[in-house]
């Protein structure tokens, strides 16, 4: 039996949303804080640069955002971390760019990526998923560890291994925001993906397919018992967190250039963002992605010891120290076990 | 014909067997309670019509016999089942676990929530609250809310009783008892409080170890020599 | 049809020696039956099959008995092959490559390769000890994501302290001699040196499931809650897996780096954790024989699913990791024992597995 107990800060009286965006607001203040202590021993240091560092850190960390909730969104249904969620992303992508060389141009290619990811992820779920779900967790989680290791092959074998251009939609120019230069690429991504992610929102807290799924995701067997059709809940779940994970792939391509190992590490921070923000909170996911992405630019560009290469490790470290203080993340429920 | 009519159901968990042949019927618009001692298999029972558990025998409701291994299906056909502990989202608000009853029947939320909160006036005020900051009685009422949202023509609850104050138990056991009055619902009780549940109910089955033992009318079982001494006390 | 437990033990142990005289003698086998180039191949294939049985009996123990996913065996793996190779080149040996490891690390004047083994073994465990500690306070989704995080982060760390690593140019070790003046050639030495250590291995793995240490690693796998209540220490047991998985594979890269005298960050990619992983998991789970099929699929797998013997015709260099994660799902949704739990059904040998019970169902709060 397990209560889940709520955050120490939960309070009645403010909104969960009001309540995130002020997290957010005080996380990115500290990480400014923090960075900019690091920041202003440098000569090079500028405001204008500074800035530039946190607005495209934020345009990567609405990447990670994307895949974070996409695994959230799979924690929730089926109680494990999908390992393949992020070569289920990269694979989609390919499907793009493939049909962007067909002649499609970005935004049909877009969509139709999306609705073939969904029906791919729903069709995992139905295939794969499906004849383990009752078995212990670590079933589950090798079966996706396969589906890492075939879909990352598969994507190799189809469309071969040398490093592909991927066309941005965004045009390359820049524009000045209150004196700090912003590229067009970061703004537009930034933009996809919290469109993305506000839809899905409104999908989950405005709908009611959408209250069903949160109704699964606390208990399947008190749904079943309501009428509720679980094992096509669960599809549309993983359906969903495939199409997440397509724009997030969509999104990092032109930065990335576009191999069938470039989610590996996207994968990673996605992780780290989601066991950051609480792995089964999705307001977590997205401001740990946030959070996330500011840090590493930040670290990359203001720390000598950290520099271009060790951002991962660094981000990790940093990770799991929070993770020490406080083991459920920044916004999960603590679960207490009863015997 | 009854509504729901079992006839030698058996059932098992794995190896252990928890059902061994019982036959009940239940009549439209009446309440039946279905007693016994922890383990006699009276959950069991409930969610072997529910179709929650493997199941040989025949389970007949309202005519047709009962899909397997399938609560969804169950809980299309009309059968609201409140299960032990209950079985709210806690993570829900209170409003959203009423509305959770209305989607598998595809029943209008509106008008139900208008007739259910009758009966239950505090969930009008506490809509917005999360279901797991209600006191165990509230959730229990708001477990049986659910479920007349849901109209069902069968409503079977899992010891409501359980960890319940006796006020509180009056309280919900005298709303079970207008909604048969008021709304002739069908009630399928399991309970291990036989001196209330024999309050409530018409008749009443006694389980023991996956049998059923006594049956009989609620006045016939309060006289019956046995059930007096081992379920009501005296 | 079942054998009572005293003649499965005493099956088990006859298979093992004769599986040892077979393994002994496979050396002569090829010599007798192939010409010497092919001989020479065979045997180095079979001494990484040793090799990597090393390694994945460290990594079934940790996830097979004690129940924890680790996705950085291959870095711990990686971690052994620059012990060996720091300590068998030596500070001489270092200079020749212009590097100058700071001069609190106790690398000496240089070492025979065999020894480095035990000693990279010791270090390795107890650097993963060290590592389990906290990470275990994390536990299930985080730990997974710990490890997955050492997996990455290895070989950027190695590039990055290329004062002492050498960077990404990596670093050659002397090349392997046949040592106390035996005769026999320096191939068929690396093949004894690397299964004798497999023995050695074997056996204290064997030991320590059979004892108080795996009793409590199953306890733990099979129900923490209930393990815990009944006096196991949690906390103590999972680092100890944590622990011993990582020295055996410490002694299996230090048998990798002396093997192939060279090492570089790339050949411990992140992709070599997780190929670990499903190699054990289609070995078989909670089996230490099932280390022997994993490390056979592992090095043989890649081979024959690019050119297929039947097909012939060559597949993509892309085909083998299609296969193993094909084979991987497949042996998940169909033979959760692995490779070993079939033979072992095969044998009429029951046994509950862990993998195929159904989950507790959890009642809603």
């Amino acid at each position: 039996m397990e209560l889940r107990a709520r955050a120490p800060w939960t309070n009645a009286s403010i909104g969960p949303a009001l309540q995130a965006a002020l997290i957010l607001v005080a996380s990115l203040a500290l990480v400014g804080v923090v960075g900019l202590f690091f920041a202003a021993t440098k000569d090079t240091f500028t405001w204008d640069g500074y800035g530039q560092q946190v607005v495209s850190g934020l345009a990567q960390g609405a990447i990670f955002a994307s895949l974070a909730l996409a695994l959230v969104l799979i924690y929730r249904a089926t109680d494990v971390l999908n390992f393949a969620q992020g070569e289920m992303a990269t694979f989609t992508t390919y499907v793009a760019w493939s049909l962007m060389n067909h002649g499609l141009s970005f935004w049909p290619a877009f969509a139709l990526t999306l609705v073939i990811a969904f029906a791919g992820g729903a069709a995992i779920e139905r295939t794969l998923i499906r004849p383990v779900e009752h078995r212990p967790e670590i079933v589950i989680v090798i079966v996706t560890i396969g589906l890492l290791i075939a879909l990352n092959g598969l994507t190799g074998w189809i469309w071969g291994t040398e490093v592909k251009a991927f066309d941005s939609p965004f045009p390359l120019r820049t524009v000045e925001i209150a004196g700090v230069v912003v590229s067009l690429q970061d703004l537009g991504v930034l933009v996809v993906c919290l469109v993305t992610v506000s839809v899905l929102w409104a999908f989950f807290n405005l709908t009611t397919l959408g209250l069903v799924m949160r109704a699964v995701a606390n208990s399947q067997e008190a749904s079943r018992l309501l009428g509720v059709r679980v094992g096509w809940m669960l599809a549309l779940g993983w359906g969903l967190a495939a199409a997440l994970g397509a724009v997030a792939g969509m999104m990092a391509a032109p930065a990335l250039t576009l191999d069938p190992n470039m989610m590996l590490v996207v994968l990673i921070y996605a992780f780290a963002a989601a066991v950051l923000g609480g792995i089964d909170s999705p307001v977590g996911a997205v401001v740990g992605g946030l959070v996330l992405g500011v840090v590493i630019n930040v670290l990359g560009a203001y720390v000598d010891f950290v520099g271009g290469e060790l951002r991962l490790p660094a981000a990790l470290a940093v990770l799991l120290v929070v993770l020490l203080i406080r083991p459920q993340g920044l916004f999960g429920h603590r679960v207490v076990r009863r015997v | 014909m009854p509504l729901l009519e079992l006839k030698d159901v058996h059932a098992r968990y794995g190896p252990i067997r928890a059902l061994h042949g019982v036959s009940l019927t239940v009549d439209e618009g009446e309440v039946v309670a279905l007693l016994g001692a922890n383990g006699a298999g009276k959950t069991t029972t409930l969610r072997s019509i529910s179709g929650m558990t493997r199941t040989s025998g025949e389970l007949v409701f309202n005519g047709r016999r009962l899909p397997r291994r399938s609560p969804e299906a169950v809980a299309r056909l009309g059968i609201a089942h409140v299960p032990e502990g209950r079985g709210l989202f806690p993570e829900l608000t209170v409003w959203e676990n009423l509305r959770m009853g209305a989607v598998g029947r595809g029943v209008s939320l509106a008008e139900e929530a208008e007739r259910v909160v009758g009966y239950f006036p505090w969930i009008g005020r506490r809509r917005t609250q999360d279901a797991a900051t209600l006191s165990g009685g509230e959730q229990q009422m708001l477990a049986l809310a659910r479920a007349l949202v849901s109209k069902p023509r069968l409503l079977m609850l899992d010891e409501p009783s359980l960890g319940l104050a006796p006020t509180i138990v009056r309280e919900l056991f005298a709303i079970v008892r207008r909604l048969n009055d008021e709304e002739r619902l069908t009630v399928l009780v399991v309970e291990q409080n036989a001196t209330i549940a024999l309050d409530v109910a018409s008749r009443a089955y006694v389980l023991e170890v996956g049998k059923v033992a006594v049956a009989g009318t609620s006045d016939e079982l309060l006289r019956h020599e046995g059930v007096r001494k081992s379920y009501l006390g005296y | 049809m079942r054998f009572p437990p005293i003649a499965i033990t005493a099956l088990k142990v006859a298979a093992v020696i004769g599986l040892a005289v077979f393994i002994a003698f496979l050396p002569r086998i090829f010599d007798a039956r192939l010409d010497p180039a092919s001989a020479e191949f065979r045997v180095g294939q079979f001494t990484l099959v040793g090799i990597w049985f090393v390694a994945l009996l460290g990594l079934n123990l940790l996830t097979g008995y004690s129940g924890q996913i680790s996705l950085g065996h291959g870095a711990f793996v990686g971690l052994g092959a620059y012990v060996a190779t720091l300590l068998s080149l030596g500070r001489p040996g270092l200079e020749l490559y212009m590097l100058d490891p700071p001069s609190w690390m106790p690398i000496g004047d240089g070492m025979r390769p065999v020894f480095t083994i035990p000693i990279a073994a010791l270090v390795t465990g107890a650097i993963g000890f060290v590592f389990g500690i906290p990470a275990l306070r994390l536990g299930g989704i985080s730990l997974a994501l710990a490890t997955l995080a050492v997996a990455v982060s290895f070989p950027i760390l190695m590039k990055r302290f290329d004062e002492v690593t050498g960077g990404g140019g990596g670093l050659n070790l002397n090349l392997p001699t046949t040592p106390f003046g035996w005769d026999i050639s320096t191939r068929h030495w690396l093949f004894y040196e690397a299964w004798g250590t497999a023995a050695v291995v074997f056996v204290a793995a064997w030991l320590l499931v059979r004892g108080r240490v795996g009793r409590a690693w199953r306890a733990l796998r099979d129900g923490e809650i209930a393990a815990v209540s009944s006096g196991v220490d949690a906390a103590l047991y999972k680092t100890l897996a944590f622990g011993v998985s990582s020295a055996f594979a410490g002694a299996a890269g230090a048998l990798l780096a002396i093997e192939v005298a060279y090492v570089n960050p790339d050949t411990f990619p992140v992709s070599l954790s997780i190929l670990l992983l499903a190699a054990a998991v289609i070995g078989g789970l909670g089996s230490l024989f099932g280390a022997i099929f994993g490390a056979l699929l592992y090095v043989f797998l890649p081979i024959y699913a690019q050119n297929p013997p039947i097909l012939s015709s060559d597949f993509s260099t892309q085909a083998p990791a299609v296969v193993f994660g094909a084979v991987l799902i497949a042996i998940m949704l169909l033979l959760p024992g692995g490779i070993a739990g079939l033979v072992r059904r095969l044998g009429f040998v029951g046994r509950s597995a862990w993998l195929r019970r159904p989950r507790q169902s959890q009642p809603g709060a």
